[in-house]
């Protein structure tokens, strides 16, 4: 796994006169599971939108190691996304999204990646010809997931990835944020859900109106830790 | 990680959609039944009694007219499935370039409704007794064509209204404005090929180079315009 660093140097976002993001400088390290939290409207979907390359920054640079990440950027294979929404194909079985894109990826042995990958979340046992549409939300986001590691990816990013999954799908989730983790993967998480980041994250940050309130790097969190973090970044200031 | 040409790349975006397409039979049933509806309205509209001949420039109107509907029908499900579940999400950060998508996504809706307009053409000539049979070759290189012209301006109308709420109102209104050299084109071509006195067929040979170097602008203007579009900043 690669070593280098995803740095956001005075990133600054706006859509029309309404500032997302501002003054936004960060770094993310490989092997840590970073915790953007914040209210709504804070600026973290701005930030994943940013890290991802799908939207460009208004003002500031984001690079990963030497390399600055645009839109048109090759870097972008290197990143895999997990959102709310699955990101694949409804009509198509799980093996078939998980083989587009393998080939869209130019994956070498896709086939036997997309048979570790399907085991790995899972989803191997799925009868082979049922659409994804047809899946449970539990299913869904393990293909999502394998989708997003299928091509292994250097950065990998949620957007609130546990939404909507049931408690044994959330902890299977940490599981796996945490293997990526351990495996030198650079993680990068937008949740609400602080007890959640204290079960995974090394390091947190918190937005507040489009600034970063907070950024904190630790070997671990506990539970009331992210709780105080997160109170105190985003309390009003009188 | 292999390098994949541009050309492969399209080729599985274009194979990915008409793998769903041939499974649902969504767009070819609702496009089918579009078009077919149009054809039969203009037959209650000319056909009257023992009177089944209806003019060339007529049958040409009445089959670009069909294709016009039907095809804002395929066009507005175009990027139906890459909303759903935001795979077009998914799509968008692979490393695909993103004319690549363009081009696999005018490929796969051209060929559904180059599809269906084959099957519309002998219902025209059933119904309106059109000379179809001459010059078929020609009338479905000429309906290749227009399929292409109207389909490369669609896409990137159907891209541009990916997440706008009144998608399927918008795209008639802003498309057809725009099309209109192409089936002005194509129409013309049509019913000089469909017109059984013509003396000879230099005004659809004209027509028909017309129709090509159109579809050679609106392509590459796709092309270029795509990814702006459907980035949409």
């Amino acid at each position: 796994m690669s070593d280098r660093v995803l740095r956001l140097e005075n990133v600054g976002k706006t859509f029309g006169r309404h500032r997302a993001l501002a003054e936004v400088s960060l770094a993310f390290v490989p092997g840590q599971v970073a915790a953007v939290l914040g209210p709504n409207g804070a600026g973290k979907s701005t930030l994943l939108g940013l890290l991802s390359t799908l939207s460009q920054p208004s003002r500031g640079r984001i690079t990963l190691g030497d390399e600055q990440l645009s839109r048109h950027s090759p870097m972008r294979a290197k990143i895999g996304y997990v959102g709310h929404e699955p990101g694949v194909y409804g009509d198509l079985s799980a093996r078939q999204n998980l083989r587009l894109f393998a080939s869209l990826y130019g994956i070498a042995n896709g086939e036997r990646c997309i048979d570790e990958m399907l085991a790995r979340v899972g989803l191997d046992s799925v009868r082979r010809e049922a659409a994804a549409r047809t899946f449970s939300r539990g299913m869904l986001q393990r293909l999502a997931l394998a989708r997003a590691l299928l091509h292994e990816p250097e950065i990998l990013l949620f957007d609130e990835p546990g939404a909507a999954l049931d408690p044994a799908g959330a902890a299977w989730l940490a599981g796996e944020l945490q293997h990526e983790r351990e495996a030198g993967r650079l993680v990068v998480l937008v949740t609400h859900d602080l007890a959640a980041t204290a079960a995974i994250a090394t390091h947190v940050v918190v937005l507040r109106r489009g600034r970063v309130a907070r950024d904190e790097t630790r070997a671990s969190f506990s539970a009331d830790e992210v709780r105080a973090i997160y109170q105190e970044a985003t309390r009003e200031k009188s | 990680m292999k390098r994949v040409s541009w050309v492969s790349q399209a080729a599985r975006i274009a194979w990915k959609d008409l793998h769903i397409e041939g499974r649902s039979r969504e767009v070819v049933y609702t496009m089918g039944f579009m078009a077919a509806l149009v054809v039969l309205v203009f037959s209650f509209a000319f056909i009257s009694g023992q009177e089944t001949t209806v003019g060339p420039d007529a049958v040409a109107g009445i089959m670009w007219v069909a294709v016009l509907f039907s095809g804002t029908v395929a066009l507005s499900r175009t990027f139906d499935r890459e909303r759903e579940s935001e795979a077009i999400r998914s799509l968008l950060l692979s490393p695909v370039p993103r004319s690549a998508i363009y081009a696999g996504k005018l490929v796969a809706t051209a060929a559904i409704m180059f599809l269906v307009e084959v099957l519309l053409a002998p219902l025209l000539a059933a119904l309106f007794s059109a000379a179809i049979w001459p010059h078929a070759l020609w009338l479905g290189l000429l309906l290749l064509l227009g399929t292409i012209g109207f389909c490369s301006v669609g896409v990137i109308f159907s891209a541009a209204l990916l997440r706008a709420r009144s998608r399927d109102a918008l795209l008639g209104a802003l498309l057809f404005p725009i099309v209109i050299p192409v089936l002005l084109s194509a129409s013309r071509a049509t019913a000089y090929l469909l017109d059984p006195a013509a003396p000879d067929l230099d005004p659809a040979l004209f027509w028909t180079r017309f129709l090509a170097a159109l579809d050679v602008v609106f392509v590459v203007v796709g092309l270029w315009s795509f990814e702006p579009v459907v980035m949409g900043e």
